[in-house]
């Protein structure tokens, strides 16, 4: 049974990477609205905030890849929902296949298609005036930050893509997760913010993990905070699975 | 694992129930179908008909009974069941945007089946859809969709094959073709479970019918039983009228065949 995971996963990935393929404005919605409110804070609030930093565009890419990542995952949950309703989830799971790799198969095309929109925005970054003089392990480490932070997030956006009734509910739960860096050091330094929201700011997986990527880019030693960072995204990833497995296990027998 | 012996029925089910919460769909069901028959699982919406075939195509565990599919437990070996069916559901279960060819393509793969190409574009010819394989299903007509639908349900040869439903919500033509093909996988020793509502399809089709009411199997026979069931036939003299699918089938001048062509429902 689990004999075929890897082959079935792989032919299953194909197909859902053919659906991006064709129709890659998912990838382009994605990344818009960060590339948005990049060009807002930028231009245009941007000269009235305070970070301490020579360069807003370089203070603020952390928050905004977070962002692109909970808008990003919008899609996976609603790429699950449309295989659920049409009924093609069932016709794969009454077939003679490793049954979990429908669900890693949609995964796997989550990181792939947000890894994709993340690279537009740093693109787009980097016209606007982004540099970094990180090096090679550096970059890395953002990567693999991102990697596991889109995993979490992913596994979290298989719930409601399994389960919700509606293609609006299956995507609604990540407009919160969108806001989340707001109340963060995401775009301003937490320091002027009033006491019950600086301690909100302070200790939400966000900044931490704002400033590892900020610290990582601007070759700052990361100090604790890449470990509350990481252990954030794995606790995430953690909680998420779980409740994702639970979930599809009540869906299917 | 034991292998399938060939006196066993294709589908036995014993006392089959199933509750979601404090409904009781299911409430003790019993049926057996035989090999390369044609089994018409017959009633009203929300009888249970689909939880059965849920049930026997693993999707569902069932609260208690037994049900064996070719031979093989739908709970203790849903494996081996899974190897022997195919489910062809209510919706047609087809991915809108890939191409016909790419859905039979991708059902092969996943059946591990070597040269799923070749078998895709046998199929899409034996249902009359090459012309159309190429384009995306999603600018398929309702009966083309159906089509590729039990096309998909096909490849692999499985010994049983699930159809709930398959001729809700489509047009005329597309019904006869849809039992044409049905009456096709019979006769090349396929065992077909359908459910429907439609009384005349269980009539054309189903070697035996069962209809299952309030979660519990009333009646099951041939449809020359079921109609002993009433007092004999009555001699009435009647002026046979057209029936309203004849004027249509003679007005669009089809008689099910020659659908290469079909566009956007």
């Amino acid at each position: 049974m689990t004999k075929h995971f890897l082959g079935d996963t792989a032919v299953l990935l194909g197909r859902s990477l053919r659906h991006i393929a064709r129709s890659p404005d998912t990838i382009v919605t994605t990344a818009v609205m960060p590339i948005a409110m990049m060009l807002m804070f930028v231009y245009v609030f941007g000269g009235a905030i305070d970070t301490g930093s020579d360069s807003y565009v370089t203070y603020l890419l952390p928050g905004i890849l977070l962002i692109t990542v909970a808008s990003g995952i919008a899609y996976t949950a609603f790429r699950l929902f449309v295989d659920m309703k049409g009924g093609i989830f069932e016709r794969f799971q009454s077939m003679p296949i490793a049954r979990s790799s429908v669900l890693w198969a949609h995964v796997l095309t989550s990181l792939v298609a947000n890894l994709i929109s993340l690279v537009v925005v740093v693109l787009v970054a980097l016209l606007m005036g982004f540099r970094s003089s990180a090096g090679v392990l550096a970059w890395l480490s953002v990567g693999g930050i991102l990697v596991l932070f889109t995993l979490a997030l992913t596994w979290l956006a298989v719930i409601p893509g399994l389960s919700a009734k509606s293609v609006e509910g299956a995507s609604a739960f990540s407009y919160p997760l969108i806001f989340l860096p707001f109340l963060s050091s995401a775009f301003v330094p937490t320091d002027t913010m009033p006491g019950p929201v600086r301690w909100f700011a302070e200790n939400q997986p966000v900044t931490s993990i704002v400033n590892t990527i900020r610290a990582l880019f601007t070759e700052q030693p990361v100090g604790t905070d890449i470990w509350i960072a990481l252990a954030w995204c794995v606790g995430l990833l953690i909680v998420a699975f779980s409740f994702a497995m639970a979930t599809y296990r009540g869906k299917i027998s | 694992m034991t292998a399938p012996t060939t006196s066993e029925p294709a589908i036995r089910v014993q006392g089959l129930t199933k509750s979601y919460k404090t409904l009781h769909v299911l409430r003790g069901v019993d049926l057996e179908v035989t090999r390369g028959s044609i089994f018409a699982l017959l009633g009203s919406n929300g009888a249970g008909k689909t939880t059965a075939v849920k049930i026997l195509s693993t999707l569902l565990k069932a609260d208690a009974g037994t049900a064996r599919v070719n031979g093989f437990d739908v709970a203790k070996q849903a494996a081996d069941v899974r190897e022997s069916i195919s489910l062809t559901g209510q919706f047609a279960a087809v991915d809108e945007i890939l191409s016909g060819r790419e859905n039979l393509v991708l059902v092969a793969r996943l059946r591990h089946l070597k040269d799923p190409g070749k078998i895709a574009d046998d199929l899409l010819k034996r249902f009359s859809l090459t012309d159309a394989g190429a384009r995306k299903v999603s600018t398929y007509s309702g009966g083309m969709r159906r089509r590729l639908d039990i096309a998909m349900s096909l490849i692999g040869d499985p010994p049983v094959i699930f159809l709930d439903e398959p001729t809700t919500g489509l047009d005329p033509q597309a019904r006869l073709e849809v039992w044409q093909t049905v009456k096709e996988l019979a006769r090349h020793g396929t065992t077909v479970l359908l459910t429907t509502q439609y009384l005349d399809e269980a009539e054309q089709l189903a070697d035996r019918i069962a209809i299952l009411h309030e979660g519990r199997i009333i009646v099951n026979g041939t449809v020359a039983e079921l109609k002993q069931l009433l007092p004999p036939a009555k001699v009435e003299y009647v002026e046979k009228q057209p029936t309203l699918e004849d004027v249509f089938l003679t007005l669009v001048g089809d008689n099910g065949h020659n659908r290469n062509a079909g566009t956007n429902a």
